[in-house]
């Protein structure tokens, strides 16, 4: 054998090892959660912020959970394919509203005293929605992002997939883009559902 | 929340040096809480800011998970479940220090692993070098040329 052989093959398995470390995303972090149920809580309704919601009245169903807040760039961006999906009827899409007044840093939460964030975020949330369109079944409102801590949510949006049993599929961190919602997604759902 | 970030800045500041870690109590926080949240915050990957720490980064969630382990704390929880409260939530990946486990042998002794392959290499290399520039006898042929050489230089004189 040439002796360059084992170096050059050395060197390609590191080319290799380094290739495929440059195109994985940091930014997704594998959920623990995935595998396991959905963490309970109660919280305010933005439609009808005197009742609350909580997963268990999902039981049965297949369903999402997509992490959002007006301030949120990206929720923008993934916005029109939840639109979409809300419009096929497919699953019941739940809107977790995360810290709507604490997440958007131009707000000095020393002076907003707990009524009146309650309210601002209702209002505020609710316009955002009147405005870009509102495809949730309906949104629950985790004002100081305790639940979110539970979700393990580190970065808005994020949507995960809930299936009939409670138990969580999968969790996807940023914007749904219509690839990956026809991909993997909508794939799931199916498979779910049956 | 910009004055509550300071405010929480300047604690860790006040108990980073001892000199004067007596006098960071004047903060309502209790020292010993502060100085296990820091202890304890150290260990964690901030994961907003990947790179930082959790007791270093300002970013938003790290503020809001140091007040869920200073709460955690004061409700007298112990270091290991504060740690499994975080891992269960972001995974093993918050943790600086990963557990020794199936996914992440590769992590800590791939580097060994690497370096002793180069080693090996270096050696064998090293070796086979030696063995090819090993002193070896003049063969009938080669001594009679070298005589040659010899006797031609000598006679030249």
């Amino acid at each position: 054998m040439n002796k360059f052989a084992w170096p050059l093959i050395g060197f390609i398995a590191l080319v290799a090892l380094l290739a495929v470390g440059l195109n994985l995303n940091p930014r997704e972090v594998p959920s623990p959660l995935v595998g396991k149920p959905a963490p309970a809580f109660s919280l305010a309704r933005l439609d009808a912020p005197d009742t609350t919601f909580s997963p268990q009245e999902m039981h049965g169903k297949v369903w999402l959970l997509n992490v959002w807040a007006s301030w949120c760039v990206s929720c923008r961006q993934e916005h029109p394919v939840l639109v979409e999906l809300s419009k096929r009827n497919l699953v019941p899409l739940v809107g977790l509203n995360y810290k709507e007044l604490r997440g958007d840093g131009s707000i000095d939460m020393d002076k907003v005293d707990a009524a009146s964030e309650r309210r601002m975020a209702l209002e505020r949330a609710a316009g955002w929605l009147r405005q870009h369109g509102d495809p949730y079944t309906l949104t629950a409102m985790d004002l100081d992002g305790r639940v979110g801590i539970d979700y393990g949510v580190y970065g808005v949006p994020e949507t995960y997939v809930i299936d009939k049993a409670g138990i969580i599929r999968m969790k996807h961190t940023g914007p749904i883009t219509p690839d990956i919602f026809s991909g993997k997604i909508l794939p799931l759902i199916g498979e779910l559902a049956k | 929340m910009r004055h509550r970030l300071s405010a929480v800045l300047a604690a860790f500041c006040l108990l980073a040096s001892p000199a004067q870690a007596g006098e960071a109590a004047p903060r309502a926080e209790d020292p010993l809480v502060e100085k296990r949240l820091v202890a304890i915050s150290s260990e964690l990957r901030c994961l907003v800011c990947q790179n930082e720490s959790l007791a270093g980064s300002n970013a938003e969630l790290a503020v809001d998970l140091r007040r869920e382990i200073r709460t955690m704390i004061k409700d007298g929880k112990s270091d290991g479940e504060i740690m499994d409260f975080m891992v269960a939530r972001y995974g093993d990946f918050v943790r600086y220090r990963p557990p020794l486990k199936g996914t992440t042998l590769v992590l800590w002794f791939g580097p060994a692993l690497l370096f002793a392959i180069g080693l090996f290499a270096l050696v064998r290399y090293l070796r086979r070098r030696n063995q090819a520039i090993a002193d070896r006898p003049l063969s009938a042929d080669e001594q009679q040329r070298a005589d040659a050489l010899l006797d031609a230089r000598d006679s030249g004189q």
